[in-house]
């Protein structure tokens, strides 16, 4: 008797809780989007890969659709190397995107990621350290990926952080990594046409892989 | 109901934080329309304690009276010290032991009366009316009304000025800005309860600061949407006075307001996210005091072919960021181009040493970039501003380097640069 009341009482808040998936968003690249769902709200993305492998253009990309839907985003600069004229060639409505430069200081872009999402209202948070060496981005400790995470979860907003290694580990969602494949040469005087490039879902575990073009400006 | 405040200090102020309809009679001496504050206070020794509380934090000293008419409140107001509520009906009683000098007769009135005996308004009060209209005409019984307490008119309402501002003198020279927050605490509280008051908010703030020098310290903080919120203004001003600290210690402090209506927004299900106004000057102040505050902005490209010019754009950014209403989808700028090939950019650009085989480059080394030439396009060649006295022409080449990666570098006196990498 005591059992079944028991039962009846607790078995709402002991059974198994299964997170709702979070809702994703566009990333501008319908091959990405296609082999991975697209990018999650409330969680960090990594994008990772050597230089030249065409994580900066997926970025801009991602920029550019989500300035498309009209969401203020915000871009922290760890080594200073935005090019405003590449991100409006691609689309990017440059001004609902607030670019911080923070001059070669890893520390600095993480904090100001993290007062930015605390502040709560963009869209997407994009942390570049593309060019920062490996040894200084791994220096960034895992809590401070974890209070990244932590800040994000539960918010609308889409972390997105760019370098050359994984250096989220758990606490990224969603890890794609680029590659390129070939570069394009084309016409009697060579021109520089632009790059194929292979983008590979690490994480969730499930390979994906994905390709796209990234054009070089005429 | 009507009160009335006879004393010292900032009495108008103090009024108009209670009343719209505020009568000032002397400079001294304030009345105001009290009804219906009963709703927000509750019963009238309640709302004397509230009237009380605020003049003791804003520093005015003065006799508060209550009353349902308001000659009667004015009278009790500058007869009686302290707090005094005048019951209704029973006025005559209550203000029968003042001078008669209180209502202010002519003098040939008062000298009559005198005459008469009548030095107290419960012997005016006293005198039949017929009698006092035949011996002393209209300006007696009216006088004999006020005695009696049963003067019924309507306030002379001021204008409120729409100027917002408080100052306060340190008893001692403040030097550090921790024991100055409290200050500033204390006079945004005023300000912003002021402004509360009148359904208004604030979009500048400006901060007057005299030192021991004699100098002033002067900032304006202006904020991208009105608001009247206190913390974040306090923080503002923190973050400011740290960028921009005063030379030598506080004297005296005097805070203004900009008084302009709130903003109104109604937002809907559609409406894509934005951050808050003033939730995000004070992110975007707390990253430049990190970061500094050119480093912060919305970019803007310049009209000009210079390589890499840009400026960069605070104010564009909040604009930006209020624009709620739907625009209509973006066509050519603004939208979805396809994927480019994106450049990053090396800030400065990194000098290199260039070996040149058959007039193309062979072999590339800077910081961070070293390799044989695998593959290059180029030269090309572009100039401008040769109008100015800042011209620059330079050759540009698009090369794949032996380190896996591709660059645009350009030479351009005085010598070869590697301008970025295309990612």
């Amino acid at each position: 008797m005591g059992a079944a009341v028991l039962q009846k009482q607790f078995e709402a808040v002991l059974q198994w809780q299964v997170r709702p998936s979070p809702e994703t968003v566009r990333t501008g690249v319908p091959e990405v989007d296609a082999a991975t769902g697209g990018l999650p709200r409330g969680c960090l993305t990594e994008i990772f890969g050597p230089a030249s492998s065409g994580r900066t253009s997926l970025l801009v990309s991602i920029l550019a659709a989500a300035t498309v839907r009209e969401e203020v985003c915000a871009l922290v600069d760890a080594e200073d190397s935005f090019d405003p004229a590449s991100a409006a060639a691609a689309g990017v409505c440059l001004e609902r995107l607030l670019w911080i430069r923070c001059g070669h200081n890893a520390e600095h872009a993480l904090k100001a990621a993290d007062l930015l999402i605390q502040g709560g209202g963009f869209g997407l948070v994009t942390m570049d350290l593309g060019d920062t060496p490996p040894r200084m981005a791994r220096r960034i400790s895992l809590t401070s990926w974890f209070r990244l995470r932590r800040a994000v979860e539960h918010t609308p907003t889409v972390l997105i952080a760019v370098a050359r290694q994984s250096n989220a580990k758990t606490c990224a969602s969603l890890m794609l990594e680029c590659a390129r494949k070939r570069v394009v040469w084309t016409g009697g005087t060579p021109l520089l046409r632009g790059i194929d490039v292979r983008v590979s879902r690490r994480k969730p575990v499930r390979e994906v892989t994905a390709g796209f073009k990234a054009a070089a400006l005429e | 109901m009507f009160a009335s405040l006879h004393g010292r200090g900032n009495l108008r102020a103090l009024a108009f934080e209670f009343s719209p309809v505020v009568e000032q009679a002397a400079p001294d001496t304030v009345t105001f329309d009290a009804a219906g504050l009963e709703r927000l206070f509750g019963p009238v020794q309640e709302i004397a304690a509230a009237v009380l509380r605020r003049a003791g934090q804003t520093g005015v000293k003065a006799n508060l009276a209550l009353a349902a008419n308001p000659d009667a409140a004015l009278c009790a107001a500058r007869g009686f010290a302290g707090v005094s509520v005048l019951p209704q009906g029973d006025e005559a009683k209550f203000l029968g032991s003042l001078p008669l000098g209180l209502l202010a007769p002519s003098p040939e009135l008062q000298e009559t009366l005198e005459r008469w005996g009548i030095r107290r308004l419960q012997d005016l009060a006293a005198l039949p009316p017929l009698g006092i209209a035949e011996r002393l005409g209209p300006e007696g019984l009216h006088l004999r009304q006020l005695a009696r307490g049963e003067v019924e008119r309507k306030l002379v309402a001021l204008e409120e000025p729409l100027h917002f501002s408080d100052e306060l003198e340190m008893e001692y020279p403040v030097e550090l800005l921790e024991p100055l927050a409290f200050v500033l605490a204390r006079l945004l509280g005023g300000l912003t309860t002021r402004l509360a008051t009148r359904g208004l908010a604030t979009d500048e703030l400006r901060l007057r600061l005299q030192l021991e020098t004699r100098a002033f310290h002067e900032r304006t903080l202006r904020l991208p949407a009105p608001s009247l919120d206190q913390r974040a203004f306090l923080k503002l001003l923190q973050l400011d006075l740290a960028a921009h600290p005063p030379a030598a210690p506080v004297l005296h402090v005097r805070l203004e307001a900009n008084p302009v209506k709130p903003r109104a927004a109604q937002s809907g299900l559609f409406v894509p996210l934005a951050p808050e106004p003033v939730k995000l000057e004070l992110t975007l102040a707390r990253i430049q005091a990190m970061v500094g505050k050119e480093k912060v902005g919305s970019p803007e490209l310049v009209d000009t072919h210079r390589p890499g010019a840009f400026k960069k754009e605070t104010d564009a950014f909040f604009r930006a960021t209020a624009r709620s209403e739907k625009r209509p989808p973006p066509s050519k700028k603004g939208g979805c181009l396809g994927t480019r090939l994106a450049l990053r950019v090396f800030r400065p650009p990194r000098t290199a040493r260039v070996s040149i085989a058959s007039g193309r480059p062979s072999f590339v080394a800077a910081d961070g970039v070293r390799g044989r030439v695998l593959e290059l396009a180029g030269p090309w060649r572009t100039s401008g501003d040769w109008w100015t006295l800042d011209p620059w022409e330079r050759d540009e080449w698009d090369i794949a380097l032996s380190d896996g990666a591709l660059y645009r570098i350009y030479c351009a006196p005085p010598g070869w640069f590697v301008e970025g990498s295309y990612d």
